[in-house]
């Protein structure tokens, strides 16, 4: 759908593009955002293949993240079970690929296992939607899901576990996938290095406009009143079951293309992507970075990313901890993530003065400093209402 | 509640015995009624905990495996460390567990009321956290204790495990007498249905929820000091619980304890089933599409299957 992008209609892209249900949306925003793009561009030149190849992993992850956003902070629907499609599709790949062999067999691989991704999505959605399952039930339904396919894959050590020439292989899982390609015989081209950078740059770009289009058309507007009442959305004439099933497929499929690109960056599959931890690491990510921005979300991906190849160089045991730290303390202190939170100071101070705007930041902090207090000293409490305990946000 | 079934504890091998000794001689299965016992056991002190924190706060404990975890860790520790008598050690390791609940409803939960989701994330962080904690603390694993009692005469299945489903029965009838025959069950169902009057009419509403969620926590420890004797100690083990607990919660619907029964004799019995003759895999399999077809059919759970029947019945309204 972006490949429209003739003069006559760059007007009527742009207008999609923008919208109430994305955070930039001025000429400065797109202005910053080109200017990041160019940077993101220049980084393989000047950090080399290497780092450029390091640094594709997490623009592989922010692909995860966006689905996740879509699915979780569009729609309200908390999905623990984006890694199992995710997982799923790399392992298609790495059957269907490792059979037929050759860049052909991979150039097959890629559309069937975001197919098998994508079915295994809506076929979750559909039972899980039209049988009424909603909120928690959802969430807790997805992970069960993960956690039984890590049961599966683990157990598939013996020989007789074998797809074609494929072995499961149970925790050792599956090595020697290709690095990506795509193309028949001589007319192929493989990626690595800055190449696969590079072209997972590119698609990360397209699925990010391409998923602000969504959320700021009608569609979008029907999953954010999904997310504010689902009650309201369908009294109103949306058949809500319907548009969480398209979302959900959607965002499966989203999971399922990051999933290849994965099994393509690491050259294996194994069970540890549908690990508990594996499947909260993109709700660490999204929460971070503010799950109701889809930048945020890629942002959030990123920045623990860094930090968490950080911790495992320096030290390795703590870095679940960290995770688990991160993800507490962003809930509780920044429900809506970083990025709104730095889009709301930029909205502030533009308006009101940048003297008002430390005045204010001085304010909330103390504010949320004397909260935090309350809650661990000695009952402090004036009369807080567990239903209604709202955070304070402006 | 522990103390009481160490007192039968000394008897029950010998009787247990005879009793099956004599089922078996009139043509009743007992291998396999003991294997569905067994999973009926574990189904429900793996959910008992979680169901009564989310079925009178409506608070899904992510860190329930964990709590789990906690209750065997304070159980072996205080076997294996401070040398104490076993049922002292496994009601230290409830009463511990249900502290650090009480601890962490103060300083945490409390501020997410009303946010479900958000409370998720936030205890999922949490196990994450004592998890990993465990195991920079405490190593790997811990030498486990024991499994007392030995073997069911005639048969080579533990003793112990069949106290656990003893255990399982007598935790449901503990949890139904605190909540419908005690002033304080009376307060926290009252809380839970309507926080407003409840406080007009002079319930510490704030109070309530930390009990509860206390309690909810102690449950899960007391699951973990239960298993502590023959599980392996590692601080992942309360992962073992997770898919059990879960797909009991979905399975029974919202009523705690009817839910939490119901769905523990289904779900036990079509887990040992698929489980012998398939291998665990296919039991949890098994488990999982149960789940999904009962939501599937009924989407407040057995619960809510229970209660149409019973409206039929015109028992009551």
């Amino acid at each position: 759908m972006m490949d429209v992008s003739l003069p006559s209609r760059l007007e009527g892209i742009a207008d999609k593009l923008n919208g109430p249900n994305t955070l930039g949306n001025s000429p400065a925003f797109w202005a910053a955002f080109a200017a990041g793009m160019v940077l993101m561009l220049a980084y393989p030149l000047v950090q080399g293949s290497y780092a450029a190849g390091q640094f594709s992993l997490f623009l592989v992850y922010g692909l995860l993240a966006l689905s996740l956003s879509l699915i979780w902070g569009y729609t309200g629907i908390l999905s623990f079970g984006q890694v199992a499609f995710f997982g799923v599709a790399g392992y298609t790949y790495a059957i269907v690929s490792l059979n037929l062999g050759g860049a052909f067999g991979q150039t097959v691989a890629l559309p069937i296992a975001v197919a098998v991704a994508t079915v295994s999505a809506f076929v979750l959605g559909y039972f899980m939607f039209y049988g009424g399952v909603r909120d928690v039930y959802v969430a807790i339904l997805t992970l069960v899901v993960t956690l039984v396919l890590e049961t599966f894959m683990a157990q598939t050590a013996g020989a007789e576990w074998a797809i074609g020439s494929v072995q499961l292989g149970g925790f050792n899982g599956i090595p020697g996938i290709q690095n990506f390609a795509l193309g028949v015989g001589g007319a192929s081209i493989s990626l690595s290095g800055s190449g696969f950078y590079w072209f997972v740059l590119a698609v990360l770009l397209l699925t990010y406009l391409g998923a602000r289009m969504l959320v700021n058309g009608k569609y979008g507007y029907a999953l954010v009143a999904i997310r504010e009442d689902e009650e309201r959305t369908a009294m109103l004439g949306y058949n809500v079951k319907k548009v969480k099933l398209a979302v959900f497929t959607l965002s499966g499929a989203l999971a399922g293309f990051s999933g290849v690109l994965y099994a393509t960056w690491g050259n294996y599959m194994d069970p540890s992507v549908f690990t508990i931890t594996f499947a909260t690491i993109p709700i660490v990510w999204v929460t971070l970075g503010g799950r109701e921005s889809l930048l945020g979300a890629i942002f959030g991906t990123i920045i623990i990313e860094r930090l968490r190849l950080w911790f495992s160089v320096n030290a390795s045991e703590f870095a679940i901890v960290f995770v688990g730290v991160i993800l507490m303390t962003s809930v509780l202190l920044l429900p809506r993530g970083i990025l709104p939170g730095i889009r709301d100071i930029y909205v502030f101070v533009d308006e009101h003065g940048v003297g008002e705007g430390i005045d204010r930041g001085r304010e909330t902090v103390q504010a949320r400093v004397r909260t935090l207090l309350d809650s661990v000293g000695v009952d402090v409490s004036e009369t807080k209402t567990p239903t209604g305990s709202e955070e304070v946000t402006e | 509640m522990t103390s009481g079934l160490s007192a039968t504890s000394t008897l029950t091998p010998l009787v247990i015995g005879d009793l099956l000794g004599a089922l078996d001689s009139i043509g009743v299965p007992v291998t396999q009624l003991l294997q569905m016992a067994d999973s009926i056991a574990f189904i429900i002190l793996a959910a008992i905990g979680l169901t009564v924190i989310f079925g009178m706060m409506g608070v899904i404990n992510l860190a329930h495996g964990e709590f789990i975890m906690m209750g065997a860790y304070i159980t072996t520790l205080s076997v294996n460390v401070a040398g104490l008598p076993l049922p002292a050690a496994m009601v230290l390791g409830a009463l511990g567990t249900a502290a650090f609940g009480a601890v962490i409803e103060r300083t945490i939960v409390r501020r997410l009321y009303g946010r479900l989701l958000d409370s998720m994330i936030v205890t999922f962080g949490l196990g994450l956290i004592m998890t990993q904690g465990a195991r920079i603390i405490f190593g790997n694993s811990l030498q486990s204790i024991g499994t007392p009692f030995g073997n069911v005469p005639g048969y080579t299945y533990s003793g112990y495990r069949v106290l656990l489903l003893l255990a399982a029965v007598a935790v449901l009838v503990g949890v139904y007498l605190v909540f419908t025959r005690t002033e304080f069950g009376i307060r926290a169902r009252a809380t839970i249905q309507d926080p407003e009057t409840a406080r007009t009419m002079g319930v510490d509403t704030d109070r309530m929820y930390t009990v509860t969620f206390a309690i909810g926590s102690g449950l899960a420890g007391l699951t973990g000091a239960l298993y502590a004797p023959s599980a392996t100690i590692v601080p992942s083990m309360g992962q073992a619980f997770l898919v059990e607990s879960f797909v009991t919660v979905v399975t029974g619907g919202s009523t705690v304890l009817l839910g939490t029964t119901l769905a523990g004799g289904v779900l036990g019995t079509i887990n040992a089933i698929f489980s012998n003759l398939y291998g665990n895999f296919v039991g949890q399999i098994a488990l999982l599409l149960t789940a999904i077809i009962v939501i599937r059919l009924l989407p407040d759970g057995l619960t809510g299957l229970a209660n149409t029947v019973r409206d039929k019945l015109g028992e009551r309204q």
